[in-house]
């Protein structure tokens, strides 16, 4: 079987519109549930009929689940590396979920995409809903998520108890089993150095930093992953807000850091942001980090109205489709990495050849 | 790629530093970015829950009052402290005491207070306290939020008695 990408509702990405607000620093927004059904063993000590049994009993519930009546079901052990990766690449599914790495796709590993929500199932717990927004808009993701969290909720019993609320796999999960996070942008603060700081700082504040793709993954492109270290104790709002207050002052600092960078090294930043322009528009071959890293410097340039006529909508949509995973489904097979960077390489200078003239 | 300071090892950690507007890239082998401080994937905890569970793991035995094992799914407090991983739900019954004392640590609580859920099938799950004595709990955690001592000491003796 192979993954038409087409058939998922807005290719499950709908946050790469970079509709919302300050988009230009804060990318996406998501909400993350994490529920088990009641009544199974938690995914670790799952026998494989059980996690049969667990999808059949999602897979039922949904034509009475209004806000998943969209979904596409896409079983995980049914697709191949390159198709699993692109759902990776395209923040749809977790490592584990695509089984990267050490771990072998697991059976009955599935993924839900509806345009309202996307639900893994059989991950670390049976359940992960999660609903992504574009650029800051924590409140609407969490309202959204709730809903289709109370609509599967009426029909999937879940694992709830009185005193410890929501119960999950890994106690760092329990009681709301909500991760609130958004990806951000921080090269300003990256620049001027002062992003470790910063994000020590985050720490102090109860909420926690990963790469691009959460908790393991490396820091490229200057972007980060921030989202509540706790779920328990605090309410599903409270924790959000508290989110909320943080990013927006996270969002200050780096437009702090800007114009500093503008005022202290103006022609040094513009020579530097332009190059990793030329590069993008020109080079024959791009390595993975290397584009993700002069992305990152044309998205300060785009913020920084550097350069103009060149959409973030590109830039995002250059970061997930410009990926290893994504190239190979386009060409139709695995390519290698040395193949992966001149089709990077070719993808990219049409997608800015196409956005018109960036000129300075 | 070999590691830029020892020439020996093979380097894992790429850093790129920005110095008064030079960049320069730095690959250390892991035992070079550990004398240098930094992190890396390996000595840094797995999960979140690591560095507690390395300290629970030198902990003697599990806390009074709590099952060896569940009786549900056969996991031990072991297995836990081992994986971090609970196995079912109805651990959280078995391992009540373990567990409302970790979670404390964790979380800084232990009483849920976000959305509630209330179907059948979630009534029946094993190890969910008696109602008087979940009320008397919430009440506890919200005494000492309120910094209401007195209090708190009176709803603890409460509880003590119930269970």
């Amino acid at each position: 079987m192979s993954l038409d990408l087409t058939l998922l509702p807005d290719g499950g990405v709908p946050w790469l519109a970079a509709s919302g607000e300050h988009a230009d620093i804060v990318l996406s927004s998501r909400i993350r549930l994490a529920r088990n059904i009641a009544g199974f063993n938690f995914s670790a000590r799952e026998r494989d009929g059980e996690r049969l049994r667990v999808l059949a009993c999602v897979r039922d519930a949904i034509p009475r689940v209004p806000t998943l009546g969209d979904a596409v079901v896409l079983r995980l052990d049914e697709l191949s590396a390159v198709d699993r990766q692109v759902l990776r690449e395209r923040h749809l599914v977790s490592r584990e979920l695509a089984g990267e790495g050490s771990s072998e796709v697991r059976p009955a590993s599935a993924v839900l995409v509806a345009e309202a929500a996307g639900v893994m199932v059989n991950e670390e717990d049976h359940l992960r809903i999660q609903v992504f927004r574009s650029g800051f808009d924590i409140p609407r993701a969490l309202s959204q998520a709730v809903r289709v969290d109370r609509e599967l909720g009426a029909h999937v019993p879940y694992a709830f108890h009185r005193e410890f609320g929501f119960l999950t796999s890994c106690p760092t999960n329990t009681g709301t089993g909500m991760r609130a996070s958004v990806l951000v942008h921080l090269p300003g603060l990256v620049l001027t150095q002062e992003v470790g700081k910063v994000l020590q700082g985050l720490q102090q504040m109860g909420l926690t930093h990963r790469g691009l793709y959460g908790e393991g993954s490396d820091v490229v492109g200057s972007l980060f992953q921030v989202s509540n270290q706790t779920t328990l104790g605090r309410s599903e709002e409270e924790l959000a807000e508290h989110l909320q207050h943080v990013v927006k002052r996270l969002v200050e600092q780096e437009s702090a850091a800007r114009r500093v960078l503008v005022r202290d090294a103006g022609y040094i930043i513009e020579d530097k942001l332009w190059r990793a322009y030329g590069t993008l528009r020109y080079a024959r071959s791009l390595g993975s980090d290397e584009a993700m890293n002069l992305l990152s410097a044309v998205r300060l340039a785009v913020g920084l109205q550097l350069v103009g006529g060149l959409g973030i909508y590109t830039l995002n949509k250059l970061l997930i489709h410009g990926q290893t995973a994504h190239l190979s489904h386009q060409a139709g097979r695995a390519l290698t990495e040395s193949e992966a960077n001149i089709a990077r390489a070719r993808y990219v200078r049409a997608a800015l050849a196409n956005e018109g003239s960036a000129d300075g | 790629m070999i590691c830029s300071q020892c020439q020996e090892r093979d380097a894992v950690v790429h850093l790129t530093q920005i110095v008064e507007n030079s960049v320069t890239q730095v690959h250390l082998c892991e035992r070079c970015a550990a004398e240098r401080g930094i992190e890396t994937a390996s000595s840094a905890p797995l999960h979140p829950l690591g560095e507690f569970l390395q300290a629970a793991q030198q902990q003697a035995a599990q806390l009074p009052g709590d099952a060896a094992r569940c009786s549900y799914c056969g996991t031990s407090i072991r297995d836990f402290r081992a994986s971090g991983r609970l196995g079912c739900a109805r651990c959280y019954g078995a391992f009540e005491n373990s567990l409302r004392d970790l979670l404390r640590r964790v979380h800084g609580s232990a009483v849920h207070v976000g959305r509630g859920y209330a179907t059948a099938a979630a009534e029946e799950i094993a190890g969910a306290p008696e109602p008087a004595l979940t009320d008397l709990r919430e009440r506890l955690a919200a005494a000492i939020r309120e910094e209401e001592f007195e209090l708190a000491a009176t709803l603890r003796d409460q509880i003590r008695t119930l269970e």
